[in-house]
């Protein structure tokens, strides 16, 4: 494959807090220099970014892509197509589906299948749980030997105490973290919107935001008690943030995420029961949404994750408290989360390094850089470009966004996996 | 008269003018049917159909009665048992209303926004019937007649809504009705009864029953669901009746004047003793039904005036 030069970029790299004008060589998949005054070899092509900002390809933390079992909603092919539009080249792929990913071959399953879509590279997770049923631990070493990267039953609370200490203990031994759901099981259930007034208004079933605060107070104490290191998925409350900032400030090895939802939107999106909103957790209060960014800026919050839930029409066209929860999140990461830069709330580099070398560095990947020697995995976009996020026209299967009719700044132009183009141009 | 909607979906929003225009007309419908006339021209050659997800003997009957004596074709559909077991959707429900060019939908469902959804979907305007926690307009509207029948007014009175407060829609709509009139409305019941930030709706919280009735010229009792005793929110009917249920001795403690309601179906000797239920001059239970006609009739009589001439 010839070089590839690109030039007159916006270099952003948060990795080395690099953001600066310059030009980025792709040679052999990887990044071969990147800078200023960078002239193109012999035979080269060339791209000219016209001053639009070039940085790592992003890397989901967390999705949900349908395969295998409900490729109805959502295939791993459609999925890398909402991908590439959305600048994201890598993406960590939740366990719980049908099978659940709780044997080895079905790792290698996903892994392959990512390989072969040539545009994005899927991180499986392994079930924490058999069938992620939350009862007989996984096999964490067979599972990890065949690429699992962490553990978890994805949008399955862990609920029992005991299993929750025997997964933090046992899967040091390989490396690994188990990532949880944090939501109190007995409190939740039934529940479709955040207790408080507007639940009570609209006769909706209640979930208490304490559900989410309390488990992450139980799994911390019990990451103190076993050494094992918990990360907690799409934190979205004040109270749970402040529990996690201690707990990082006591050394623990405790790290979460949240995601674009989270910081872009609260409960009154659910307004007329729109079941596009309804999420799992619940869009919250606006005061835990001002939490929750500001937790994106001061470091308690690793990385955001598209949190990507596909549903159907069928899911979704039902009275509020039978619809799914969850949202379509893949094509809209970045633009969401640069919603955030614009309105002054976060620095740029803050937000893309939650989106690239912040995970990157969880899971101990090569990408997520701009270095020479890493893989090119890039993203190419003009920050400031407006479009309108429609359900119906957005790229993949699933168009169940909870941003349905939202306006946003940040287009993607481009984007790059190991040094091949897979989108725009 | 002015209404400013197609449908009629909630109470909440509905300004004070609004709802006391559609007193007004409930009222002379109740003296129409008092005297024994009928109004049949007015929804003649309109179709109206009466579609329960629930089963309803009292609310079905009331509109059937309502639309019939306004001159509507009524057409009453129980899903229930129907296609919707079979794996048919609410909104296949709806494109099948539509096929039938229905003009007026009265909906009764479990789920809280399902006749706002359905209302999203059909060319009907739609009436909800009761719809899972959230509201039942209709009710609320039949309760504020009642009251203002007897006591001349609703601004200023105290109201006490007994009982099972947090899966009401009937005080979530009577709490709405009647703050935007300015009655000074108590909600009573024990804390696992009352819905969250319950205070954020206007009203203000008792727990104990002597006190929220002092001084009450109302006093609406709410059913008590029994599968509310399974689920754990109160340990027994008998501990119920003995802390929330209506009795001559809590009734005491409300104006010797008060008026005592209930929108049936009742359980006696769960929330309201029999004697206070069947009492002469205090119980307005029985007439809480012939206003449910009438404010029905005003409710078709309004939207019917929204309804494209196509008849």
């Amino acid at each position: 494959m010839a070089d590839t030069l690109i030039t007159n970029a916006r270099l952003l790299d948060p990795a080395s807090g690099l953001d600066a004008p310059g030009a980025l060589l792709i040679r052999d998949g990887l990044i071969a220099d990147c800078g200023a005054g960078l002239t193109a070899p012999e035979g080269a092509a060339v791209v000219d970014a016209a001053g639009a900002c070039l940085a790592p390809g992003l890397i989901d933390l967390r999705a949900n892509l349908g395969e295998p079992g409900a490729e109805h909603r959502e295939t791993i092919a459609s999925a890398a197509q909402a991908a590439a539009a959305g600048g994201i080249t890598t993406i960590c792929v939740l366990p719980d589906t049908d099978p659940a990913l709780d044997d080895p071959a079905l790792i290698s399953f996903i892994t392959r299948r990512g390989e072969a879509t040539g545009s994005v590279a899927l991180l499986p997770y392994g079930a924490a749980t058999a069938g992620c049923a939350g009862k007989e631990l996984a096999e964490f070493g067979l599972l990890r030997e065949a690429g699992a990267i962490a553990f978890t039953d994805g949008a399955r609370a862990i609920a029992s105490a005991r299993t929750m200490r025997l997964a933090l203990s046992y899967a040091r031994a390989f490396g690994a973290f188990i990532m949880q759901h944090p939501e109190e099981p007995s409190l939740a259930a039934g529940g479709a919107a955040t207790e408080g007034e507007l639940a009570t208004r609209l006769g909706l079933p209640g979930i208490t935001p304490a559900a989410e605060a309390m488990m992450v107070a139980r799994d911390i104490a019990i990451a103190r008690i076993t050494g094992g290191h918990v990360h907690f998925a799409h934190i979205s409350t004040a109270a749970a943030l402040d529990l996690i900032r201690a707990a990082k400030a006591e050394g623990l090895a405790v790290t979460c995420d949240t995601a674009p939802p989270y910081f872009d939107l609260n409960e009154t999106a659910i307004g007329d029961y729109r079941t596009y909103a309804k999420l799992s957790p619940p869009l919250r209060t606006e005061a835990d949404r001002q939490a929750v960014v500001a937790a994106l800026v001061d470091g308690t919050i690793d990385a955001i994750a598209s949190d990507h839930q596909p549903r159907d029409a069928d899911d979704k066209r039902l009275p509020f408290a039978q619809a799914e929860a969850g949202g379509a999140g893949l094509a809209t990461l970045l633009g969401v989360t640069l919603a955030r830069v614009h309105a002054g709330d976060v620095p740029m580099l803050t937000a893309l390094g939650l989106l690239t070398a912040r995970p990157a560095t969880l899971l101990d990947l090569p990408q997520g850089r701009l270095a020479k020697g890493a893989p090119a995995d890039l993203v190419l976009f003009h920050p400031d470009r407006g479009w309108k996020v429609e359900a119906g026209k957005l790229p993949g299967k699933a168009q169940n966004s909870p941003f349905d009719g939202r306006a946003l700044e940040g287009r993607v132009l481009g984007t790059w996996k190991a040094g091949r183009r897979v989108f725009g141009g | 008269m002015t209404y400013p909607r197609k449908h009629l979906l909630a109470i909440e929003g509905l300004e004070p003018p609004h709802i006391a225009d559609l007193l007004d007309l409930a009222e002379s419908y109740a003296l129409l049917n008092r005297s024994g006339k009928t109004q049949r021209d007015l929804l003649k050659g309109r179709t109206l159909i009466n579609l329960f997800f629930e089963d309803s003997t009292r609310t079905r009957t009331s509109f059937e009665l309502a639309g019939k004596r306004l001159g509507a074709d009524v057409i009453n559909m129980s899903v229930s048992t129907s296609s919707v077991n079979k794996g048919e959707t609410l909104l296949d429900t709806a494109s099948t209303l539509n096929a039938m060019h229905c003009d007026l939908l009265v909906v009764r469902h479990g789920q809280s926004g399902a006749p706002s959804l359905l209302s999203q979907k059909v060319d009907a305007a739609v009436i909800n019937a009761g719809d899972g926690t959230h509201e039942h307009p209709t009710q609320a509207l039949l309760d504020a007649l009642t009251i203002r029948r007897h006591k001349g007014r609703l601004e200023g009175l105290v109201v006490a809504i007994c009982g099972d407060i947090a899966h009401s829609r009937v005080a979530r709509s009577n709490v709405h009705l009647l703050t935007t009139m300015g009655s000074r409305v108590r909600v009573v019941g024990p804390p696992t009864l009352i819905p969250a930030e319950a205070s954020r709706l206007g009203v203000e919280v008792f727990h104990d029953m002597k006190a929220g009735l002092a001084g009450a010229d109302v006093v609406m009792m709410l059913r008590l669901q029994r599968e509310r005793m399974s689920g754990g929110l109160v340990p027994s009917a008998r501990e119920f009746f003995r802390f929330y249920g209506l009795d001559a001795e809590k009734l005491a403690h409300a104006k010797p004047d008060s008026i005592v309601m209930h929108p049936g179906p009742m359980n006696r000797g769960v929330e309201i003793d029999s004697a206070i239920a069947d009492h002469p001059t205090r119980s307005v239970i029985g007439e809480q039904v012939e206003m449910g006609v009438a404010c029905r009739m005003a409710v078709l009589d309004v939207l019917a005036h929204g309804l494209r001439r196509n008849v």
